[in-house]
């Protein structure tokens, strides 16, 4: 049966038929969809963890116990779960275990570009890189398989291209009679204290060595010749434009990036007469190619930053390109926060409290966009909280005072804690604020440890923020409805005075939330066009639902107008009118 | 080789019902026994950003993203972003669009003014462009909601794609309750 999947979709559907057990997972854009679609297969006990690294030990477990288990995450994410993969390429497997890492080229939706071949290699473990979804879905099958053979993790890389991706999988039957899983003690392998380690280590390397080799006759990787004058070594998404652009050219097409096939690679040299390597990111296959003492062109043409397409594919070439029209004169369109979002009140109230504001990862990193502009720091998952610490180690007595870290639920509960501990530990006097909106939102609504439910929909413990705080020491603690403005202004300047950690908590749900009972929609409101004067303090929140529209008269003063489909209720912007031209329509 | 592929390109804003839009698109390809491929950019683009998704069907198809400057037909949701994707399009090629307006933030703020003339940009360019009342057509099918739908009967016109594999797309991807009026809404775009 064929059916057109995503990269997402056929990764999941790849797991399913090779016998997955478990799929543990956070959620991280392009790789997220791809344990919302594990949750379909009933076989597979899919969770999503508090964080990468977690997410990881669940499946290092689920494998050490005799099952198979996936683990999935953006390419960001294994930096969080790089401590166990570094050492988990040591212990090796007995249920197959493989880890899928999702880049993302061009930064669509994330904070950095890294390329995750790198620690394929750093970390020394095999890495397989589809170009489509039917090859997404076999090289999941095939990843499962090496992984058991060669006992050993295999990481399976996609990009935004590949996981967002759509074409057509011809679909399998799930594998029977896999061992079944059941404890079974074996500390030599497993116990990696230095005595263990060095005798796995060397094991690792010959495990490498002899992957290479079988990779040159493993038909994941793929010699095509046509046309002998141009070679091209490529893989991945970039194979798909090798193909569009040059579509007499000779391709070694290359399933396993890591380790590379050097018997193959020398075959293929010497078969050209110009070899190309074409790769986004990274010169990853190039510099090695290099070292095998291959002439080769990579980076000499194509860019270590952003991701290719066909049109930079041609360029690179020199080949012709089509004409464009330009339309580069239009207004920007760039995301915002939803109408009725609760971010939006505390953001307002911290630029006009003048706050130097560590931000964190989520929605409300549009925090920084005008006209809230209300975002300082943004660096990685966790990390404002930190970084509020940090700066008020450094900054006069006056300045501490304005150090406000935000953080949303999931990101506070995926590392922010950690952050907090040390807040109090060693006595910052920043404020922090908690965006709880109880659901991890940016990523499209996954349930998370507070937000009382399982990735399975199942009800479950919802970890009490304020609570938490309390137990790791904070003693000033404020629950507020980010909603209403003066309270939240003045609890948020109040906090800020203060010369000891405190957290703010805001309690209002994610807009977005399709569970019952959690979002209401309030009464729709309008502007009342004889009490309006046109003062433009009710744009100042940047609310999608409140347009500017100039007076038909064409003279200069104009009024605010709602939306009434966009409008949720929120009462946000009837609060900053003076004029009282704002109201619910009854 | 491009010559065999068709090229089609959805654009609007987040949150218009794009990528369901595009399911069908591909599904009905594949059902007329097409190679397909399609492509979007998903994340930060659904609070309100612009969405650009990418269709390509013929009998292999390579890349998941139609190259610059070789689209077919242009399936504009919104006025803006229809302009915006122009450059994608080669000459010579077809444009269908919805006669709507979404203003972007700025807009919104009052610090620029939509832009005026932007149906005459596009028919200054392509002769081959169909403007729709989408929202209106489809009131008239029963529900302002199949705009998309409307809109996609109109393109299926330019695509070699037989009605039985759209009508089995629709019926595979569009939710029973709405199926009549979706099937409705199709028909009166492929008579425009």
């Amino acid at each position: 049966m064929k059916e057109i999947l995503s990269g997402n979709e056929a990764i999941a559907r790849g797991a399913y038929e090779a016998g997955c057990l478990v799929a543990c997972a956070y959620p991280g854009t392009p790789s997220t969809e791809i344990l919302e679609n594990t949750i379909a297969y009933k076989e597979i006990n899919s969770s999503w963890a508090p964080n990468e690294k977690v997410a990881l030990e669940v499946a290092i477990g689920a494998s050490f116990g005799g099952g198979r288990a996936l683990c999935t995450m953006k390419h960001v994410g294994v930096n969080v779960a790089a401590d166990p993969l570094f050492t988990v390429s040591y212990t090796g497997v007995r249920g197959g275990l493989v880890l899928v890492v999702a880049d993302d080229p061009e930064m669509h939706s994330s904070q950095n570009e890294q390329d995750s071949r790198n620690y394929a290699k750093f970390a020394k473990v095999p890495m397989l890189e589809p170009s489509d979804s039917q090859e997404c879905k076999e090289f999941t099958r095939l990843a499962f398989d090496l992984s058991e053979q060669y006992d050993t993790p295999v990481m399976l890389r996609s990009s935004t291209r590949i996981s967002h991706g759509k074409s057509i999988v011809e679909l399998g039957e799930r594998v029977t009679g896999l061992p079944l899983p059941k404890l079974e003690k074996n500390p030599a392998k497993l116990v990696m204290l230095p005595g263990n380690a060095k005798v796995r280590h060397p094991l690792v390397e010959q495990n490498l060595v002899a992957l290479s080799k079988a990779g040159a006759t493993m038909a994941l990787n793929r010699m095509e010749l046509r046309d002998k004058s141009i070679g091209v070594i490529t893989a991945g998404i970039c194979y798909q434009y090798v193909r569009e652009v040059l579509p007499n050219a000779s391709t070694l097409k290359l399933g396993m990036v890591h380790p590379l096939p050097r018997n193959l690679i020398l075959e293929f040299a010497a078969k050209v007469d110009k070899l190309y390597v074409i790769e986004e990111l990274d010169p990853f296959i190039e510099e090695q190619v290099k070292a095998m003492g291959i002439a080769a062109i990579g980076k000499d043409i194509t860019s270590l930053c952003g991701e290719l397409t066909p049109g930079r594919l041609r360029s690179a070439f020199g080949l012709p390109q089509p004409a464009v029209i330009p339309a580069d004169d239009l207004p920007g369109r760039p995301p915002n926060m939803c109408p009725g979002c609760p971010h939006r009140g505390v953001f307002f109230s911290l630029n006009q409290l003048k706050a130097y504001v560590t931000g964190d990862i989520g929605c409300y990193t549009l925090g920084f966009m005008p006209p809230l502009s209300a975002m300082d720091t943004c660096v990685c998952m966790g990390a404002s909280i930190g970084m509020a610490t940090g700066v008020t180690k450094v900054v006069s007595d006056t300045e501490k005072k304005r150090v406000v870290a935000v953080i949303g639920d999931s990101t506070f509960l995926h590392t922010g804690i950690n952050g907090l501990m040390d807040m109090v530990y060693n006595n910052s006097p920043a404020t922090v604020i908690i965006l709880d909106n109880s659901i991890t939102a940016m990523t499209g609504r996954q349930d998370n440890p507070a937000s009382g439910f399982t990735l399975m929909d199942v009800p479950t413990n919802a970890i009490d923020i304020p609570l938490l705080c309390k137990a790791v020491g904070v003693k000033n603690i404020r629950v507020i409805n980010p909603l209403d403005l003066e309270e939240t202004k003045r609890v948020i300047s109040e906090e800020m005075e203060r010369s000891e950690p405190s957290v703010i908590i805001t309690n209002k749900p994610c807009v977005l939330i399709k569970r019952d009972d959690v979002f209401h929609k309030g009464p729709v409101y309008a502007v009342d066009a004889d009490k309006c004067t046109g003062c433009r303090a009710c744009l100042k929140i940047g609310c999608p639902a409140i347009e500017w529209r100039p007076a038909e008269d064409g003279s200069k003063k104009g009024k605010a107008h709602i939306d009434p489909l966009l409008c949720t209720g929120c009462d946000v912007c009837r609060q900053l009118c003076k004029f009282d031209a704002i109201g619910s329509v009854k | 080789m491009s010559e065999q592929i068709k090229n089609i390109l959805l654009v609007g804003v987040g949150g218009q019902g794009i990528l369901l839009a595009s399911e069908i698109l591909s599904e009905a390809a594949m059902l007329a026994g097409f190679d397909v491929k399609k492509s979007e950019i998903h994340g930060m683009s659904q609070r309100g950003g612009c969405v650009v998704s990418h269709v390509r069907y013929g009998t292999e198809v390579f890349s998941p993203i139609v190259p610059e400057g070789e689209g077919d037909i242009l399936f504009g949701f919104e006025l803006m972003e229809t302009v915006r994707a122009l450059p994608l399009l080669k000459p010579g090629g077809s444009v269908v669009a919805n006669d709507l307006q979404i203003s972007p933030p700025s807009v919104l703020m009052g610090q620029v003014s939509y832009p005026e003339g932007l149906t005459g940009r596009i028919r200054a360019q392509f002769t081959d462009f169909l403007l729709v009342d989408g929202q209106k057509m489809a009131s008239d099918a029963g529900n302002v909601r199949a705009a998309n739908t409307v809109l996609l009967g109109a393109v299926s016109k330019r695509l070699d794609i037989a009605e039985e594999f759209w009508v089995k797309a629709l019926e595979k991807m569009v939710p029973l309750k709405a199926l009549d009026i979706n099937k409705c809404a199709f028909r009166m775009g492929r008579e425009l």
